[in-house]
């Protein structure tokens, strides 16, 4: 055969003799020697060292940034943090301040954040394998590590791991915790923080235990069927119910729920009532917009989202329940944020006339249930057991189910091979919260989570704290979690207690820390204003800024009831540094006022936020100050315009470190605004 | 026999290959018309976070040479590494205009984005647009923006924030306004933010926010006004602070 001759003659040239065969060996074992370091010498991490060393040599700067530079393998070890990060090998200007006009990457310098890289390393942030030295395994999962980077959209969930109180430099993570309260999602899923805490729920759902003096049976119907068909705005989300399941919860709530007398007491209807103008007027009188929400003609909602939108009230509340929620909300829900307004039974009457008007003959409210069987009202219990209606909803009879959906604690480090894909969707973890948020019964059949109706931009920042949830945050060493602030539970004692509370002040003001952010913070009232200013306004409220919607409402307070709340204010919401007693101090002398306005208009340029002189003043920012004088007291204004944030943290008045002289001036000035006395005269 | 084997191989090898395809790509549509013009109807100049998607989606109209729509002309959206589209070429409606949601890349800076269609000779029509990227101090930088320089330095109002801009004797620069303020240093508005208006001998109608915001916060202002800056600010951010 020729083919093996030709292999034995070849064989016999090579190794025919002891020296060739030496020297052929030998070639063979160098060659295989040189693998080992040719591969070292190809690596990707020396591929961009050259790239970076080739970049800076041109630079102004070269001599400073070689000096810098540092060959070889580079790292980060962080043994508490149990951090171990070699990005640095390939990433060789991170730290490099003058590389600012540098866009491509791994060259570029790191953008400007408050940590430093050394005392944090990369993973902390970014995730994915900090030990890599390939780009392959650092970014992406391989088999042996899961975890890839965090794409840039969510990286505020890496701020979230350390940091539970709000940060002003990461807007979108407070707004997922935000709404992950709001919307009631740790009502179901129980969310443990690294500081200790639970999340709590804000979204405070109605009680149904009374349900059936307030509705019928055909809107809870309608409403269970698809919640955003009445209103846009509803927290509530879409269980995606059948028709039959709808009509039974329904037949249930309805059998279930018991009459209080309290709620539907009788006030007789007035003649007036039928006056759409004169409801129109007291609907705006008494500020509802503040926190009810109307779609007005062009389909855009007006009003706060404090309390639900009305749009189709007409459609929804019976009218005997509306007269007496309206004459005292608190007969029928004792913790609701609706204040009570002292209305008369004509008010009542125009107020319930308008809302009653608010109907929308296209919703669908006209359904036809048959009175239920006792097999309906059995199943609709269990379907609302099922579906976990007790974890918002109070209903009498039921209790709150405990841990009724997956605990999202740690979900931030779910591995990838526990969950469920659907075809199409990339395989990581981001990808799956945000479309189980989205879509969350396309995950299979029976599933219970319902349908929310979030933006793009909320999924994105619920997605950014549920990852901010993961096991690395419960790892940290203690010193580095900084716990939220505790929640205050300021409550305000005896009969001016009482009465706040049946005002609802907290429901806009927030005083000690407790409160919402509507309106201005209380806590130091007493110290900041007039007593006599205080009365007035309770009695008779007014804006006090050109450019706000005023939201005060009257409510219609009686005289000793003024007096209760004034007394408490003024004694109680004290600010220790404003000495009330040291007014004689600042005086009041003709040259300080002359003086203190010299300083108003030139040295501080007050007039471009604030108006004293109505002729020539545009300042639209500050409250307007040409009665400034017998609002505030001289004491506060002193302190406050030495420095506005340590009277109200957060103000945008900037602190202009005024000097004692200054400020003594500018009080004198601002407290000889009082208003001309012959105009106060006329107005009473 | 052997020619059997050979298609039942050729029919396994593609069967067994189809799997290992990836992402079937959409083909794109066909186009129906041809326009001769692409103008820009929203969308363009917007800001958002790293990485995500902008607030509203960019909507181009495709005009022929009288300057009507044409409907069923063939437009695509390119742009640098990391942007996506969705979708990234589409038909113009009946109105002739094609509407994209994009997300933008993963690094702070600017993103041009280029918009083509083809007219009836086949020669390329562009449109370019650019859109903004925020990192962290932008980020930052807005929220103070939005707290306390906004209510003067933005002429625009809406009806929770009135502007006061009108109501000023010497009008403040809008912070997009590129030909005024990338002639000022990052030391020249430290200062004038720092210690106020006289500081350069400007308007006092512009107060001293030196006690007020501390020095990283008035570094994260400036990055984020030179990041809105129309034209560009030439060289991107703000130097990064060393440790």
């Amino acid at each position: 055969m020729p083919l093996t001759d030709k292999f034995a003659s070849q064989w016999r040239r090579l190794f025919g003799d002891s020296v060739h065969a030496f020297g052929v060996v030998g070639i063979v074992f160098l060659v295989s020697l040189a693998i080992a370091p040719a591969k070292n010498y190809f690596t990707e991490w020396r591929h961009y060292q050259k790239q970076y060393l080739k970049m800076i040599r041109g630079r102004g700067d070269a001599v400073t940034l070689q000096r810098h530079f540092q060959g070889g393998i580079q790292q980060i070890w962080l043994p508490d943090l149990g951090v171990v990060d070699r990005c640095t090998s390939c990433h060789a200007g991170l730290k490099e301040a003058s590389l600012v006009d540098v866009s491509t990457q791994p060259l570029r310098k790191h953008p400007a954040i408050p940590h430093s890289l050394d005392q944090f390393g990369c993973v902390m942030c970014h995730r994915g394998q900090g030990a890599a030295t390939t780009l392959e395994e650092a970014h992406r999962s391989t088999l042996a590590w899961e975890q890839p980077m965090l794409p840039a959209r969510y990286i505020e969930s890496s701020c979230g791991q350390c940091h539970h109180q709000q940060l002003q430099g990461t807007p979108q993570l407070n707004l997922g915790r935000k709404l992950l309260a709001r919307y009631g999602c740790v009502n179901c899923h129980s969310v443990k923080q690294p500081d200790g805490t639970v999340m709590k729920a804000t979204d405070d759902a109605p009680s149904l235990s009374h349900v059936a003096d307030k509705t019928t049976r055909e809107w809870i119907y309608t409403w269970l069927r698809d919640p955003r068909a009445y209103a846009a705005t509803a927290t509530m989300p879409d269980f995606k119910l059948k028709d039959e399941d709808a009509r039974d919860i329904s037949a249930f709530l309805i059998s279930n729920s018991s009459r209080l007398p309290s709620a539907t007491e009788t006030v007789p209807p007035q003649k007036a009532a039928a006056d759409a103008a004169a409801g129109a007027s007291l609907y705006g009188e008494s500020f509802c917009a503040s926190c009810h929400a109307v779609e007005n003609a062009a389909g855009n909602l007006v009003g706060g989202d404090v309390g639900p939108e009305l749009t189709r009230v007409g459609n929804k509340l019976r009218p005997e329940w509306l007269r007496a929620w309206l004459r005292n909300p608190r007969s029928y829900d004792p913790g609701t944020q609706m204040p009570h307004y002292r209305f008369n039974d004509l008010q009542v009457s125009l107020l319930t006339g308008f809302l009653q008007a608010k109907f929308d003959p296209d919703f669908p409210s006209n359904v036809h249930l048959e009175s239920p069987t006792p097999e309906q009202i059995a199943n609709g219990r269990r379907l609302v057991m099922d579906y976990g209606c007790a974890s918002c909803h109070r209903i009498s009879g039921i209790k709150k189910p405990e841990n009724f959906a997956p605990e999202l604690t740690r979900i931030g480090s779910k591995p990838i091979n526990q969950l469920v894909f659907l075809p199409g969707m990339e395989h990581t973890l981001p990808e799956y919260i945000t479309n189980k948020i989205r879509q969350p019964r396309a995950f299979g059949q029976g599933l219970k989570m319902p349908q929310y109706g979030f933006t793009p931009v909320q999924i994105d920042a619920i997605a950014t704290a549920l990852l901010a949830q993961n096991e690395r945050a419960f790892t940290l060493p203690p010193y580095l979690i900084l716990a939220a602030a505790p929640a205050s539970n300021y409550t305000p004692a005896g009969n001016a207690g009482k009465l706040m509370k049946d005002l609802a002040c907290f429901s806009c003001h927030t005083i000690n820390g407790r409160g919402g952010d509507m309106a201005p913070d209380l806590s130091w009232e007493g110290s900041s204003v007039q007593r006599k200013w205080l009365q007035e306004f309770l009695k008779n409220p007014n804006t006090l800024r050109p450019a706000l919607i005023r939201r005060m409402p009257k409510f219609n307070l009686t005289d000793s009831e003024i007096n209760e709340l004034t007394d408490y204010m003024m004694t109680v919401y004290q600010n220790p540094v404003i000495d009330l007693d040291s007014v004689p101090v600042f005086g009041n002398s003709l040259v300080q006022v002359e003086q203190g306005k010299q300083l108003f208009y030139g040295k501080y340029a007050c007039q471009s936020c604030h108006i004293v002189d109505v002729k020539t003043d545009k300042g639209y920012i500050g409250p307007t100050l040409t009665l400034v004088g017998s609002r505030m007291t001289a004491p506060w204004i002193y302190q406050w315009v030495k420095n506005p944030q340590a009277l109200r943290p957060g103000s945008n008045e900037p602190n202009r470190n005024m000097s004692d002289e200054d400020a003594r001036a500018l009080t004198a000035f601002l407290m000889n605004q009082k208003g001309s006395p012959a105009k106060e005269a006329r107005k009473k | 026999m052997k020619r059997r084997l050979a298609t039942l191989g050729v029919v396994l090898f593609l069967v067994l290959t189809s799997g290992c395809a990836r992402k079937v790509s959409s083909a794109k549509p066909r186009a129906t018309a041809n326009g001769s013009a692409l103008v820009e109807s929203s969308g363009g100049k917007q800001f958002a976070p790293v990485g995500s998607p902008l607030p509203q989606p960019i909507v181009v109209q495709v005009n022929d040479e009288q300057g009507t729509a044409v409907p069923g002309a063939l437009v695509e959206f390119r742009g640098p590494s990391g942007v996506t589209f969705d979708p990234e070429s589409a038909l113009s409606d009946s109105s002739g205009q094609v509407t994209t949601n994009v997300a933008l890349g993963e690094m702070a800076g600017r993103y041009r984005i280029t918009v083509s269609t083809t007219d009836k000779l086949g020669k390329a029509v562009e449109l370019k647009l650019e859109e903004v990227a925020l990192g962290y101090q932008q980020i930052l930088g807005r929220q103070l923006n939005d707290h306390y320089c906004s209510r003067c330095h933005d002429p625009e109002s809406t009806p929770e924030r009135v502007s006061n801009f009108d109501n000023l004797e010497t009008k403040p620069h809008p912070f997009a306004e590129g030909d005024t303020l990338n002639k000022m240093s990052d030391a020249d508005l430290t200062a004038i933010i720092t210690h106020g208006g006289p500081a350069l001998n400007k308007s006092p109608l512009m107060p001293p926010y030196g006690y007020t915001l501390s020095k990283t916060e008035i570094q994260a202002l400036i990055s984020y006004i030179r990041a809105v800056a129309d034209p560009p600010y030439p060289t991107p951010g703000i130097v990064y602070a060393k440790n």
